[in-house]
């Protein structure tokens, strides 16, 4: 579970769970969390938690609320976010774990229509959730794929002796409507398939098939008249 | 009177038009992913109808997979017969778009109503759902239809679009500025959609139509790729490859699956060959004839 470490120049007051769909912060005796102190307004901010995401919402409070310094009027809070009513923080722990457990099961689910209430409002209400799938992690993309580096250098025409990095996912060679082939860029290597044209791309004497070929350092590839030759950086 | 139509139909059919099946090259490919054991996305595609569909579904055991095939096997069935008829031969192959996308949605509203009433009536499929694209491509146009998170592209030259807005949570909180696009992209709420078919008795469909021209590519896809690969390489693979579709669809598929494959990826792909305006009724050639 989420929680919120409230303190006071460094000293920390209190531990809260974030155990209810909304929280509410102010001076008044029935917030959730009551904060007698003058700088915190009667109804000063609330925290909505829907599933493992929680948001800060400030209620148009006479000094504001802070968020890593910074003032806010909504906030999707993150890991770590430190939270400034007066001179009181709190910082927002997430649960990194039934977060991810969460996501294991509840990834892909369906919120019934009608149960929903503007995100604007702050009262996101989803019941009813249908399970799309029991399998899932975290849906983050991965970063770019970290294989080794490799070029191609022209080994005739005009400009022989050219190289081109292949750093794209598909670099394209050749000249559209003649003869098109493409080098992809994959985790486990770099492949040339054909895209277009009567001729195939011939790599190392042998014209290809229409599959994509596994190429080798220092493979040598010739599509429309055009020798090169594939080399990894490195 | 009756001669005089004739003449003018004679007229009309002098203008060469070209049919939806030589102005449209369709590829639909779908593919389980690199976790999931089992594929509960649908597809389907005609380009003599003009029709693409692609439906995504959810729920335990096999019931998403009922789910989508469901809607997909019942909505082309049904709009086979309905597109089919009015581009046949005995209605000059005109239709009345309007009358046909009200069709579109009550045809929608009626597979919803099935799956609705099937997964009430077997425990099995209780709580099964899906969501939804359809195309329609006539006279120079794409009708849009569509329920949930998965999505409609179109790429013309350089500019890559999404023209579908997805009905979910995270969407809109989007929508609303609680979240900014970088947040959305590391939030463990991608797929909690907000619309279904088969969740309820009635659903609210999106329809929207859009102007295609010859060269346009059109991708309908579910979340299996949009999530696994940004839209930038999205395009980017389709501009790279778009003249192979059948290479440019399993090339996406094989980014996807490069980066996790972490759901079920479907694509259909839509390239526009050519003018597909749709020939014009005796009246309308009468008026260009009087101009």
């Amino acid at each position: 579970m989420a929680k919120l470490i409230l303190s006071m120049d460094g000293l920390v007051l209190k531990e809260i769970p974030l155990n209810k769909e909304r929280l509410t912060i102010g001076r008044k005796p029935f917030n959730d969390i009551q904060i007698d102190n003058l700088a915190i307004s009667g109804e000063h901010a609330v925290v909505v938690t829907i599933l493992a995401d929680s948001f800060l919402e400030d209620l148009n409070s006479t000094n504001g609320t802070l968020v890593n310094g910074q003032p806010i009027k909504k906030h999707f809070l993150r890991n770590n976010d430190v939270v400034e009513l007066g001179k009181y923080k709190m910082k927002y722990m997430a649960d990194l774990q039934a977060g991810a457990a969460a996501s294991d099961f509840e990834r892909n689910a369906a919120i019934r229509s009608g149960s929903l209430k503007m995100p604007s409002e702050l009262k996101l209400t989803p019941m009813d959730t249908i399970t799309r799938s029991s399998v899932g992690v975290a849906s983050q993309p991965k970063p770019p794929m970290a294989g080794p580096a490799a070029a191609i250098q022209l080994l005739n025409g005009p400009n022989v002796g050219k190289e081109l990095e292949l750093t794209k996912t598909l670099t394209t060679l050749g000249k559209p409507g003649l003869q098109v082939a493409v080098i992809a860029r994959r985790p486990h290597g770099y492949f040339i398939t054909h895209v277009e044209g009567r001729q195939f791309p011939i790599v190392n004497g042998r014209p290809l098939d229409a599959q994509a070929y596994p190429l080798g350092d220092h493979d040598v590839i010739e599509i429309a008249g055009i020798k090169m030759e594939f080399f990894l950086r490195g | 009177m009756r001669r005089l139509c004739g003449a003018l139909f004679a007229f009309g059919r002098g203008r060469s038009l070209m049919r939806l099946q030589d102005a449209l090259e369709m590829v639909a490919l779908s593919d389980s992913g690199v976790l999931r054991g089992h594929n509960e996305d649908a597809v389907f595609s005609d380009a003599a109808l003009g029709v693409a569909i692609l439906a995504d579904g959810m729920g335990g055991y096999n019931a998403g997979e009922v789910a989508s095939s469901m809607a997909v096997s019942r909505l082309s069935a049904e709009l086979g017969s309905v597109i089919g008829s009015c581009l046949s031969e005995t209605r000059h192959g005109r239709c009345d778009a309007a009358v046909i996308e009200r069709h579109i949605v009550n045809e929608v509203g009626a597979a919803n109503f099935d799956i609705f009433n099937a997964s009430r009536g077997n425990p099995r499929y209780s709580g099964m759902g899906t969501t939804l694209v359809l195309a329609w491509f006539y006279d120079n146009r794409v009708s849009v239809a569509h329920v949930g998170d998965s999505r409609v592209y179109r790429l013309r030259g350089e500019s890559f679009e999404q023209l579908t807005r997805d009905h979910s949570l995270l969407q809109e909180r989007l929508d609303s500025g609680l979240i900014s696009r970088e947040e959305a992209r590391h939030s463990d709420y991608k797929n909690l959609v907000t619309r279904a078919l088969g969740v309820d008795p009635t659903v609210d469909v999106d329809i929207s139509d859009f102007d295609v021209q010859p060269g346009d590519l059109v991708l309908l896809c579910s979340d299996g790729l949009n999530d696994m690969v940004d839209d930038h390489d999205i395009a980017h693979t389709l501009q790279a490859l778009g003249r192979n579709l059948p290479l440019a669809a399993e090339h996406l598929i094989q980014l996807a699956n490069d980066n996790g494959g972490r759901d079920n990826i479907s694509v259909v792909l839509v390239r526009v060959l050519g003018d597909y305006a749709a020939p014009a009724g005796w009246w309308q050639r009468l008026l260009a004839r009087l101009k």
